[in-house]
């Protein structure tokens, strides 16, 4: 009845709220790591035979609990504990633990998880392979693959990692309202990290998995979280980018722009569900920079066709985001939506000042090579294009620009 | 007699399906269904969005109360139905085994239909 796949998609979904609940009766991630570790074996014997609980996670957490207890107990030669047969649904079991298993201490156990990952000394991709590796689950060996390194390396890394954050100490006390939504924000930023990791990776398929992880996560946050308007906008801005996946690169692997995106490809039902979030954050009249973001994304998906697009609306949106999130990044994105509104003269303009600080950007120099060329300032424009591929983060970037170039060099540039 | 068969399950759990585990789960319902209609059986039928997507009005109360998702926190959530048109309630349970068979997990509900207005516009 119980089929493996099932089971292993209710173990996957249980994951975050089980360690989490864990971590807060043990507190210590190496130990309710182990405890759930024995739990999802105990679970992969009982449910196949026994049928799957009402309540999976609840399963888990007393599972694996009692097996932690159990083996402390063996060890100090004590009385055992019930067999987990026993507990084959949880009406008979009383204990504290299972009047704090409401959907509040979920929340505030999942959080806590994910925020441990968090910790600000720790380098972003660390924060997010060891995110992967304790909220989400996957093993170091995809991990590893995800990050293109050795799985020895990976598993020194996550293993200083969690060195770092059990110095660090794990913040225990349930949060008051400024601290929850500290942590929340530290949390949709990794997740955001997390979908970007795989977004960028462009046709890589061992990294392609983390944006949907990201939005698997997004989604488990809203569920917590259902009147965030942040929230939505970051699950929105995900769906909408994600929807775009099967259009951003042709077979060779290339990169292709937006404006040259076969757009029957993008993804209906994913556009669908981000556009219906957008409806709802709106509601709350209370912007941020995710929901200015997807609003931005928004924007395109419902362009039918590149020159439909509304850069006016979009120009206005990333001046909104300019001033809630002063950055240079921001004003060069802007940029190209000015561009297209008032010519690429004032957009050069626009990033002119920003060269000192983008001057290690791939991205800076491919904008200013565009619009250069777009004046007709050929050899200006190869410069930045050199520039460009110089700093290119992976080879689809790199090609994109020679692409440029290529364009340049043909008679009917300039 | 039209009865629906409303779809319950954990929606966590299916929304934690890879695409390649979703879609291969959508194909089996599709040939499923397609048998359903052939045999002049399966009427309208829809997948709802996560509850995530989901607004809910509260009428309790003057005036009603608009709260973000679904209306009940519950262990299973409704994810989507069908409309069939069968002889009587055991035909309707033989095409929710039907289903059943290439979608494990959850429940269906079989519900008679007590009005139906197909499409007023």
């Amino acid at each position: 009845m119980t089929d493996l796949s099932w089971i292993n998609a209710a173990i996957t979904s249980a994951r975050p709220a089980s360690v989490g609940a864990l971590l807060r009766y043990f507190r210590d991630l190496d130990e309710a790591e182990e405890a759930f570790q024995e739990a999802c074996l105990r679970a992969l014997k009982s449910w196949p035979t026994n049928g799957p609980p009402r309540d999976p996670t609840a399963w888990l957490i007393m599972v694996g609990r009692n097996a932690a207890l159990d083996s402390v107990r063996k060890r100090s030669r004590n009385v055992e504990l019930p067999s987990d047969e026993v507990i084959s649904d949880l009406d008979d079991v009383e204990t504290p633990l299972i009047e704090r298993l409401d959907s509040s201490h979920y929340r505030d156990d999942v959080l806590r998880l994910m925020f441990v990952c968090c910790q600000p000394d720790l380098p972003a991709t660390q924060q997010i392979a060891l995110a992967l590796r304790i909220v989400s689950g996957l093993s170091v060996k995809q991990i590893a693959r995800a990050f293109l390194v050795a799985e020895p390396a990976m598993e020194q890394r996550i293993t200083r990692a969690k060195a770092r954050i059990a110095d660090a100490g794990v913040p225990f006390e349930v949060p008051g309202a400024v601290e929850r939504s500290e942590r929340l924000a530290a949390v949709m930023a990794m997740t955001y990290l997390i979908f970007n990791e795989g977004y960028s990776a462009g046709t890589d398929a061992a990294r392609a998995p983390l944006t949907e992880e990201a939005i698997r996560l997004a989604r488990l946050l809203l569920r917590l979280f259902p009147a965030e308007p942040e929230v939505m906008g970051l699950a929105a801005l995900m769906l909408l980018q994600q929807a775009r996946r099967r259009a951003r690169f042709d077979g060779a692997g290339e990169i292709i722009l937006l404006e040259d995106q076969d757009r029957t490809l993008w993804d209906q039902e994913l556009i669908a569900e981000g556009l219906a979030l957008m409806d709802k954050a709106m509601r709350h009249n209370r912007p941020g920079p995710y929901q200015i973001q997807a609003a931005i994304a928004a924007t395109h998906s419902r362009a039918g066709l590149a020159k439909q697009t509304d850069w006016a609306g979009i120009d206005a949106l990333y001046a909104a985001l300019e001033r809630m999130q002063p950055s240079p990044v921001v004003t060069l994105n802007r940029a190209v939506a000015t561009s297209k509104v008032a010519g690429p003269e004032k957009a050069l303009e626009m990033i002119a000042p920003l060269e000192s600080r983008l001057a290690g950007y791939f991205h800076y120099f491919g904008a200013k090579g565009a619009f250069l060329w777009q004046l007709g300032r050929t050899q200006e424009a190869r410069i930045a294009f050199d520039r460009a591929i110089s700093l290119a983060g992976s080879a689809a970037e790199a090609a994109h620009i020679r692409r440029h170039l290529d364009r340049l060099q043909s008679p009917q540039a300039g | 007699m039209l009865y629906t068969i409303l779809c319950y399950n954990d929606e966590n759990v299916v929304w934690s399906w890879t695409q390649e585990e979703d879609a291969a789960v959508m194909e089996k319902l599709r040939q499923v269904q397609a048998r359903l209609v052939d045999r002049g059986v399966m009427g309208p039928s829809l997948r709802l969005m996560p509850t995530t997507a989901a607004t809910t009005l509260r009428k309790s109360q003057e005036p009603p109360l608009v709260l973000d998702g679904p209306f009940a926190e519950t262990k299973e959530q409704l994810l989507g139905f069908y409309v069939i048109d069968v002889e009587n309630l055991e035909a309707a349970l033989g095409v929710a085994r039907e289903l059943a068979a290439v979608n494990p997990g959850g429940a269906y509900e079989i519900r008679p239909v007590a009005l139906f207005i197909p499409d007023p516009r």
